[in-house]
């Protein structure tokens, strides 16, 4: 499960921000996840309520936004949205796509007090 | 909390060096040496007002900055880093078995054993006298850049050798990890399925190899080796393949001839470096 250690990058980021801010918690923070970014909605849950306990994001209200896939042909130069991994250009059926948006693994912000 | 031992601090990984010269393992660093865990400081007054803070980080950037550190230290020492990806079984420890004892005169190699639990691994590549250590991550499915950096600093590969990396056997975390090596060979068995390429893409999208592996049971098995070809050329048109069977010996001269290559491209890349 690499959702765990997705979870524990994002409390070592949680926890340099509330230091350099001479804060103490974070209060809310704004993840941004490409549904291509090989994340597991259920297992992030799972493991962020077990690692959470005891730091700075224990009482933190996270949002998730969800950035849908949408790849350029690199033969036809249609964008499309991506909804199966490797989906092939519907215009043309190239393989070779390239990703625009849809494979971010990013904290967007905090509210920290 | 630790995914091990459920201590308030991050990591629980534990890197045993294995002893070729007595078969027996001496750990050498343990828990209580994860550099991940944290100090905190005092003195500052925290103020209770809240703030925004807009960041826009990189999750795995952490990971990413560790990778092209240990790259670094591949690079700086003319050293060609392997890391070896595949499911649970697909033949990752018997191909290393074997090509360490064919290539013991060539090359000074090094392996790094990631595996969930035990030293079983470890323990078969120390018996080819082969130096190893073990990277045992609990409940972690994958290695990282950070204990591949570990793992580097108490090998020391010496100048000019080839270190193997055994990542977890897992087709599906390994992917989003760079360890900093130069060239990434995905197994896939013939004991498997034809189509785990689409059903596992980011592996063999950050491949440069794929190993087809214990081509000995074809005959006995329902599986199209075009079929594998076809579908991770799909997910990575450059992909490169070589079919063998790691226990019985077949194909392993292309495996050998596709390392020499790997080696003598990290040698004129040195080269070039140093001519500048
Ligand atoms: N018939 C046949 N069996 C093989 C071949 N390569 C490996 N095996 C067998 O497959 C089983 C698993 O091999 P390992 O080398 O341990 O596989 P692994 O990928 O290291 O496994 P994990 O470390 O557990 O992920 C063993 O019983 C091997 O003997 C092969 O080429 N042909
Ligand atoms: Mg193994
Ligand atoms: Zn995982
Ligand atoms: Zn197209
Ligand atoms: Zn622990
Ligand atoms: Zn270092």
């Amino acid at each position: 499960m690499h959702e765990l250690s997705i979870v524990m990058n994002i409390i070592d980021i949680a926890t340099e921000q509330v230091q350099q801010a001479h804060a103490r918690k974070v209060d809310s923070i704004e993840l941004e996840i490409g549904t291509m970014a090989g994340v597991e909605m259920d297992a992030l849950d799972f493991s962020w309520s077990a690692a959470v306990r005891n730091t700075v994001l224990s009482d933190a209200e996270r949002v998730v936004d969800r950035v849908p896939a949408i790849a350029r042909c690199g033969n036809c130069g249609l964008e499309f949205r991506v909804s199966e991994p490797f989906m092939p250009c519907p215009a043309c059926d190239n393989v070779l796509v390239e990703y625009l948006q849809g494979k971010e693994l990013r904290v967007k912000s905090l509210v920290v007090s | 909390m630790c995914a091990t031992c459920g201590c308030d601090q991050p990591g629980g990984v534990t890197i045993t060096r294995i002893n070729t010269e007595e078969g027996e393992f001496r750990p050498v660093s343990n828990h209580g040496l994860v550099t991940a865990h944290h100090h905190h400081h005092g003195g500052q007054e925290s103020s209770s007002e809240k703030r925004r803070i807009d960041l826009q980080q990189d999750i795995l950037s952490k990971n990413d900055t560790q990778a092209g550190h240990n790259r670094h230290h591949f690079e700086a020492g003319h050293i060609l880093a392997v890391n070896l990806v595949s499911s649970p079984g697909s033949g990752k420890t018997s191909l290393l078995e074997r090509t360490l004892a064919d290539l013991k005169d060539q090359y000074k190699s090094y392996v790094i054993e990631g595996d969930q639990q035990t030293l079983n691994d470890a323990n078969r590549i120390a018996a080819t006298g082969c130096e190893v250590v073990q990277i045992n991550t609990g409940k972690g499915c994958h290695l990282d850049a950070d204990m591949i950096h570990r793992s580097i600093h108490q090998l020391d590969p010496q100048d000019g050798s080839v270190v193997f990396i055994e990542n977890v056997g897992n087709l599906v975390c390994p992917a989003m990890f760079d360890l900093g090596e130069q060239a990434r060979v995905a197994i896939i068995s013939v004991t498997e399925g034809d189509d785990k390429p689409l059903k596992y893409p980011d592996m063999f999208e950050s491949s440069q190899l794929c190993i087809i592996n214990k081509i000995d049971l074809l005959p006995y098995v329902n599986f199209s080796v075009e079929k594998t070809k076809e579908y991770a050329r799909k997910v990575n048109p450059r992909l490169s393949f070589i079919e063998l069977s790691a226990t019985r010996g077949d194909g392993m001269g292309k495996w050998y001839e596709w390392l020499k290559n790997e080696y003598e491209a990290i040698g004129s890349r040195k080269e070039v470096a140093a001519s500048v």
